[in-house]
């Protein structure tokens, strides 16, 4: 079922000196939405000023692939990705991690939610080569918990059902992650206000979702049938 | 034959109680393969060229450049040079190339010539769109004329549902793989048991010949649904032509645009109506002329109003053939724009004369159709759950300030039932237990359902039961549409699991010296009915079998199953009559549909149709640009849906009990996503003293109304 033992990676075009760019030059070729596109990519927090701040110098990469290294729950991961593959792709087509969904693929809907340092980001609006750029730790839900065992924060949305169809399920249980880790102990009116934009549901699992994030910070609602 | 029926309520151990869906781990760890995640070794990736144009010929195709650049390796021309587009958005050509970026450039190579011909993307009253339109007829019934003559009150207004789309999460699209002359079709599908026959038509007609027992469905998960995945699609039988000629597997998906495109939507609805009664209430005539669009198809006619039986009637309805989009079933096809023209012109009605709607509503139980003592204990309770009788004001909230509050209520009603299922339940000598049906889950709990009714049947708990579906490989089970799924595979699955372990009790008996008919299955045991102590529990019951598997297989039976449910919605909402923005604050949904098997899911499609009522309501709208032709939102920043802190406080009541239980299942997807649209728009109204007549209630539409814009 898997092609994580044969990464497509070995298909490389064949470089054309003309056309390459310095990341730099591409940053600017994209009309600085390089750093727009990065900064939408954040939810909270910004890794991608600190990117800014501290531009990667020297090497002229791209068009073709260029050799990265993402560190992907605590893990060195060796890729070859052209210099526009955004991370979501790269998680999903090069390393076959698919818990991140590609879905909107412009920062509006979250099901890409992975966490970058920490802070909870969309993975569709970042490039691969920035965040190996900036050696960023990168966490995503197949970190979360061993195989066969269920984080608490996914158990809890289990026990309160806080998924149907499941495809906005990884990133909402990443910006949780994220949530809780700087506020362990929400309300239920906090963590409406918190999630109540970065992370979008089409089946509608909201009071679901809004009651599993309360209990995996500890808190209580009040029992089925009875709110 | 055995007699099958449901336990009765004090022998149930599983069916209507709280139960988490059986694949919830598998979606909150991230595990869960869906059609999207699905990398095969080799595997290429396939992206669409499609036509600007929202109508065109097309006139030239050239795929040279396309098929030189990097990567790509086949090309495959899905709508010949001839072909008249009728929608923007509509796919021509489909490149497949070793990366998703690869497949990208060179669909955008592709260069495809058209003329160019007029289009029309805004769904007009019938007397503006010249030629398009096609008429549907009228419908009469009673004496109108005479009716609306001697009407004491009468009340005309214009009421619409624009166009929404499905915006599956997880978008169309598929993985195709061949071995030899064998298709595998990974397919995110309604219709797992269907679709196979699709492709192999097609496909053979196309020059690639395959039987239908040679081509093979898995959509184990699958991001959403809603209606729109029903079909092998041009782009599912173009992308087994790119894996056959490349001899590579080939994965293509929609882009975000694409699906929100040309992937379905919902026919829109518009309608003036004419409606008149008595001073008490008691509606008399009816008068409508209606009409929407199919996008280039015509829709068939529409019967209002919708839910009462006016005794006196005149509806007629002309389809609009415009070039939007194709539509598609969309939760509960065509009943949540019914039930808003029906609703809303009730509830003006009953404004007219300052009339509690609760009140009016009952005063038309003698014209509401069936169920009509059901309908009254759900108002009774819907009112109680909202406090509807503190909160209700005549019509316009009179408080000062500029946030004002009303509630709203609407009724509505839904089919369901069944189709054709067979499943086929296995016991094997260790005690393990599968049962296999091709059906599919689109995130109902279709799969919680069978096993709970699988494990109830035996006496087993939930996780000893293995469910496999989403394969065509097992037996035949029907598309998911019409909140017919439940109803069909809970019955196939009682009837199955009841054969299988009659066979099992058939072996056991001898052993325990009783006959068959005095065994019972409970709590992992196999054992007599009138002495529990003679018995054997499961494990050893099933030894006894030796080296030979129970395998039973069998039908649904429509016996144990029926069709029809009711429900009621109340709204309340806080409007901004400055800015034109609404706020819900509170939702309740009282919704009967027949025997609940598991609550926990049953509640979540439930509040998840709320939600679905407050998008459409308040939110979302594909909005067209007349002079291009083109979809100006595809995309999921503008095309709009509610966040978590947009809902307010969702409450929902399942009826349960006499007069449900027995009906047996029934089918819940589609029923409460039916009127949220008129029960919002009625809350408004009671608000702010007019009638917001289009939906979704934007805040332009609320200040227009209000004469603010």
């Amino acid at each position: 079922m898997s092609n994580k033992d044969k990464p497509k990676d070995a298909v490389q075009p064949p470089a054309d000196s003309k056309r390459d760019l310095g990341r730099r030059d591409f940053v600017k070729i994209v009309g600085g939405t390089g750093v727009a596109i990065t900064t939408a990519g954040v939810l909270a927090g910004a890794p991608a000023a600190e990117a800014q701040d501290n531009p990667p110098r020297g090497k002229i990469v791209g068009p073709g692939t260029v050799p990265i290294t993402l560190k992907i729950n605590g893990q060195s991961r060796k890729l070859n990705v052209e210099p526009r593959v955004t991370l979501i792709d790269a998680l999903r087509n090069h390393l076959d991690m698919t818990g991140a969904k590609k879905v909107c693929d412009r920062a509006n809907c979250g099901a890409c939610t992975v966490q970058l340092n920490g802070k909870a980001v969309y993975s569709c609006t970042i490039l691969a080569i920035d965040a190996a750029g900036m050696g960023a730790d990168i966490r995503t839900i197949e970190g979360l918990a061993p195989e066969g065992q269920l984080h608490p924060i996914s158990a809890a949305f289990v026990a309160n059902d806080a998924q149907q169809c499941g495809f906005c399920t990884s990133g909402f249980v990443m910006a949780s992650k994220s949530y809780l880790d700087a506020n362990p102990h929400p309300t239920i009116e906090e963590v409406q206000q918190w999630l109540g934009g970065g992370n979008i549901c089409r089946c509608g699992t909201y009071r679901g979702l809004r009651r599993a994030v309360v209990v995996a910070g500890g808190g209580s609602v009040p029992a089925e049938g009875a709110d | 034959m055995a007699d099958y029926k449901w336990p009765p309520a004090e022998k149930r151990s599983l069916i209507g109680k709280r139960i988490p869906r059986i694949d919830g781990p598998a979606k909150s760890s991230g595990r869960a393969k869906y059609t999207y995640d699905m990398n095969r070794p080799g595997m290429l990736h396939a992206k669409l060229a499609y036509s600007p144009h929202a109508h065109a010929k097309v006139t030239g195709i050239d795929t040279s450049v396309a098929e030189k650049m990097p990567g790509v390796k086949a090309v495959q021309i899905i709508f010949p040079v001839g072909t008249e587009v009728r929608w923007a958005g509509q796919e021509i050509v489909a490149v497949a190339a070793e990366t998703e970026e690869q497949a990208r450039d060179a669909a955008r190579a592709v260069r495809i010539q058209y003329d160019v011909l007029p289009h029309m993307v805004s769904d007009v009253p019938p007397d503006r769109a010249g030629a398009n339109i096609v008429k549907s007829g009228e419908v009469k019934e009673g004496d109108p004329d005479k009716a609306f003559q001697e009407a004491e009150i009468i009340h005309e207004g214009y009421y619409g549902n624009t166009q929404v789309v499905h915006c599956c999460l997880e978008p169309h699209g598929q993985v195709t793989e061949w071995q030899g002359d064998k298709l595998t079709v990974w397919a995110t599908t309604q219709n797992v048991s269907g679709i196979g026959g699709e492709f192999a038509k097609s496909l053979t007609a196309k020059g690639v010949p395959v039987d239908v027992a040679n081509v093979n469905i898995i959509c184990q998960m699958m991001g959403g649904g809603f209606g729109a995945k029903f079909a092998a699609d041009p782009w599912g039988v173009a992308c087994a032509q790119l894996a056959k000629t490349t001899g590579r597997p080939v994965k293509l998906m929609l882009e975000r645009d694409q699906e929100l495109m040309e992937a379905g939507s919902r026919p829109t609805l518009y309608a003036r109506v004419k409606i008149a009664g008595k001073k008490d209430g008691t509606v008399t005539a009816w008068q409508s002329d209606a009409w929407g669009t199919s996008g280039p198809q015509a829709q068939s006619p529409l019967n209002l109003p919708y839910l009462f039986r006016v005794p006196n009637r005149l509806a007629n309805y002309t389809a609009v053939l415009t070039n939007t989009g194709p539509t598609r079933a969309w939760r509960a096809p065509n009943a949540p724009q019914q039930c808003y023209v029906t609703m809303c012109p009730f509830d003006d009605l009953a404004a007219k004369i300052s009339m509690d709607p609760v009140e009016m509503y009952r005063k038309n139980f003698p014209i509401l159709g069936p169920r009509v003592k059901e309908y009254a204990e759900q108002l009774t309770i819907a009112s109680e759950l909202m406090d509807w009788k503190s909160k209700w004001h005549p019509r316009g909230d009179t408080r000062p300030g500029p946030i004002k509050r009303g509630v709203g209520v609407a009724l509505h009603t839904w089919g369901g039932g069944g189709r054709s299922s067979t499943c086929q339940v296995r016991i094997n000598p260790d005690g393990s237990v599968e049962v296999s049906l091709g059906s599919q889950d689109l995130g109902t709990g279709n799969r919680t359902v069978i096993g709970i009714v699988a494990a109830e049947t035996l006496g087993l708990p939930l996780d000893m039961v293995h469910v496999n579906i989403g394969d065509s490989r097992y037996p035949p089970s029907g598309s998911s549409g019409g909140s017919t799924t439940v109803g069909s595979v809970s019955s196939s699955t009682r009837v199955t699991a009841t054969d299988a372990l009659n066979q099992l009790l058939a072996k056991v008996a001898p052993v325990l010296g009783v006959t068959p008919d005095k065994l019972e299955a409970t709590d992992s045991r196999i054992q007599a009915i009138d002495d529990s102590s003679k018995g054997l529990d499961w494990k050893q019951a099933c030894a006894k079998l030796g080296g030979t598997s129970i395998i039973a297989t069998n039908q649904m039976s429509r016996d144990i199953i029926s069709a029809g449910v009711g429900g009621v919605q109340m709204a309340e909402v806080s409007v901004d009559v400055e800015t034109g923005v609404i706020r819900v604050d509170k939702m309740v949904a009282v919704q009967d549909c027949g025997l609940v098997i598991d609550m926990t899911t049953s509640e979540s499609q439930v509040y998840g149709a709320l939600i679905f009522g407050i998008n459409y309501s308040l939110y979302e709208e594909k909005i067209m640009d007349q002079q291009t032709g083109r979809h100006l939102n595809p995309n999921m920043e503008f095309y709009k849906l509610a966040g978590m802190n947009d809902i307010g406080e969702l409450v929902v009541h399942m009826m349960t009990g006499p007069g449900y239980d027995e009906r047996g299942p029934i089918g819940l997807g589609e029923p409460p996503t039916v009127s949220p649209g008129p029960t919002l728009s009625n809350a408004v109204a009671n608000a702010i003293g007019v009638r917001v007549p289009e939906l979704p209630m934007t805040p332009d539409r609320v200040l227009a109304a209000l004469g603010k814009a």
